[in-house]
């Protein structure tokens, strides 16, 4: 069985909550072997990383060079096949990093790349048995992996449950000395902030939000009317705000908002794990879509098949003659 | 600049429900909607728009066969100077990284200043652009969101977390891949597509490239998807069925009881 690492992603001297997930899902591959975090970064906050990763891996391999201290995917590339062994498993989160990262890795290190794996159900022989999302989460594919000469696999976030660890003890090997002289060919600048909109949706305890379904960005008012009626605020999914028809900052999701509502009425929204991401909290989750296989069926409390441009009217209608 | 456009045709889930064949190990492909991957479509935009500012040409590639001709002709209509088709019958069944060997052999054959991919296809793998980027040796920078030319190299935005800017500087000849939402694409009517219609699409093979069995096709495929399923619905929804005013009424009585409703 070959040996697997797991990419710790971290920030401000704490890891990311993907590396006990990755921890997790390195069990399923393999549950005799305590997996390798592999920790990139620059002083405090890499040796605090590194430090806090000890319970829960048997080995934290820290690659600590000042070029890193920003995680620049570009770099970070590099540094990794200097480091890792031939032939390994390596595992990182499928986030806006790990996509930047991985697929290039696969090819540096001659291995298979499996993206985005929400289930993992063993290795029989030299092939890794997974599971796959397509078009969107309306069905799953089972894939194998021939691990013969490693693998790099992209983990979704949350598709893992953390499992307890008999307190690991790991210790810390440095293996920046390894790492020969970075070539940045792509250079990070800085980080702009997100721009806040007019209503910040954040701060409601109840969200119509709408996707795709809602068609034309006129329908938007059959959304803002529903809303008016709850007091509610309209936030929205990316293709809304793709095709610009909502501001960014009404965006819920990975690439936008992250909401707590008590109440989320996903109005038209398919619901990509991106934009499940974004709500926390476990609010009352209504699910109105025309697609009866649409997956935030799958996550919803209370669905309803219907086109929200006829369900929606009718609904603020009936809160109005209360 | 010579921006090279890689897009694909996929069906089209703004147009079908994608469901489960009868046998239970697919998806159902008859009466399929195919078109041009979304996401490629901002590709294609936004290097259509660079060459309005800074002057070039926009070729856009598929790997695929004579059905693929059609999105070719699409993104013609868009603007792009030439479409070009990689097509083989051992170019069949392969993986991300076969599909990458074969773009970038083409990519070797030219020489072009900026690749572009769509951020992802229908089956949510984000990988081509990458691994073409490794293949060739040039940086790479994922979900672009904005794109300023200057001197040999490029002022780009990478989308991250909670909708923030990664601004990077990368250096030229380099592949991005492009988030959606970077612009708006141009519409594309019947008229646009007519006039394009004629125009001969450059197709080559393995041979001409110098793509060998060995990188591409099932046997050379180490990633395979062995079937499709649909995973038991576990706790789900509780659906609610009724005339539309019942539901209604219904769904207040929810809404109260949740606090969504005074």
């Amino acid at each position: 069985m070959p040996r697997i690492f797991a990419y710790i992603v971290h920030k401000g001297g704490v890891a990311d909550d993907s590396a006990a997930e990755l921890a997790a899902a390195a069990r399923r591959i393999d549950a005799a072997q305590s997996p390798t975090a592999v920790v990139t970064g620059w002083g405090a906050d890499c040796d605090a990383v590194c430090e806090s990763l000890r319970a829960s891996f048997g080995e934290v391999w820290k690659i600590a060079i000042e070029a890193l201290a920003y995680p620049n995917a570009e770099l970070v590339r590099q540094a990794l096949k200097n480091v890792l062994p031939a032939g390994c498993i390596v595992l990182v989160p499928h986030s806006h990093f790990g996509t930047d990262l991985s697929p290039g890795l696969s090819i540096k290190m001659n291995a298979a790349y499996v993206p985005d794996v929400v289930d993992i159900e063993g290795v029989t022989g030299a092939a890794l048995r997974l599971v796959r999302q397509e078009f969107g989460g309306q069905v799953s594919a089972h894939v194998r992996c021939d691990i013969s000469s490693g693998a790099v696999v992209t983990v979704r976030p949350g598709a893992f449950k953390p499992v307890a660890s008999s307190a690991a003890s790991g210790t810390v090997v440095d293996k920046s000395a390894a790492v020969s002289a970075l070539t940045a060919r792509r250079r990070y600048l800085e980080t702009i902030a997100a721009e806040t909109g007019d209503v910040d949706i954040t701060k409601y305890p109840v969200l119509v939000s709408i996707g795709r379904g809602i068609g034309e960005p006129e329908n938007v008012a059959i959304a803002q009317d529903l809303a008016d009626a709850l007091g509610a605020a309209v936030s929205c999914s990316r293709p809304v705000v793709d095709a610009k028809w909502m501001e960014k900052s009404r965006q819920v999701g990975s690439s936008g908002q992250t909401v707590k509502p008590k109440v989320y009425l996903a109005c038209g929204i398919s619901g990509s794990f991106q934009h499940l991401a974004g709500i926390k909290g476990n609010p009352f989750l209504v699910a109105i879509n025309k697609n009866p296989n649409a997956p935030i069926f799958r996550v919803a409390d209370v669905g309803i098949t219907a086109d929200i441009l006829e369900f929606l009217p009718e609904l603020t209608a009936k809160i109005r003659e209360r | 600049m010579e921006i090279l456009v890689c897009a694909r045709r996929v069906p089209d889930t703004s147009e079908n429900e994608i469901e489960m064949n009868s046998a239970g190990n697919d998806i159902e492909r008859d009466d399929l909607v195919y078109s041009v991957n979304e996401p490629d479509n901002y590709a294609v935009e936004e290097a259509l728009e660079i060459v309005e500012r800074t002057g070039g040409i926009v070729t856009v590639v598929t790997v695929g066969g004579d059905d693929d001709e059609e999105i070719l002709r699409r993104e013609m209509a868009m603007g792009a100077k030439h479409g070009v088709l990689l097509s083989d019958d051992a170019f069949e069944g392969s993986d991300g990284r076969g599909i990458a060997s074969i773009l970038a052999a083409f990519v070797k054959k030219g020489h072009y200043d900026l690749i572009l991919t769509g951020v992802q296809a229908e089956d949510g793998a984000a990988q081509v652009g990458g691994m073409l980027a490794a293949l060739l040796d040039y940086p790479f920078a994922s979900l672009v969101n904005a794109i300023e030319v200057q001197q040999g190299k490029l002022r780009i935005s990478r989308e991250i977390e909670g909708g923030n800017k990664e601004i990077n500087e990368i250096d030229l000849p380099c592949v991005l891949s492009i988030q959606t939402g970077i612009n708006e694409p141009r519409y594309v009517g019947m008229r646009g597509i007519r006039q394009v219609a004629s125009v001969p699409i450059p197709t080559f093979d393995g041979p001409y490239l110098g793509v060998n069995g060995d990188k591409t096709g099932p046997a050379a495929a180490k990633v395979k998807r062995v079937d499709y399923f649909v995973p038991p619905m576990g706790k789900g929804a509780e659906m609610l069925v009724g005339s539309t005013a019942e539901i209604a009424e219904k769904l207040i009585g929810l809404l109260k009881a949740k606090g969504g409703l005074n």
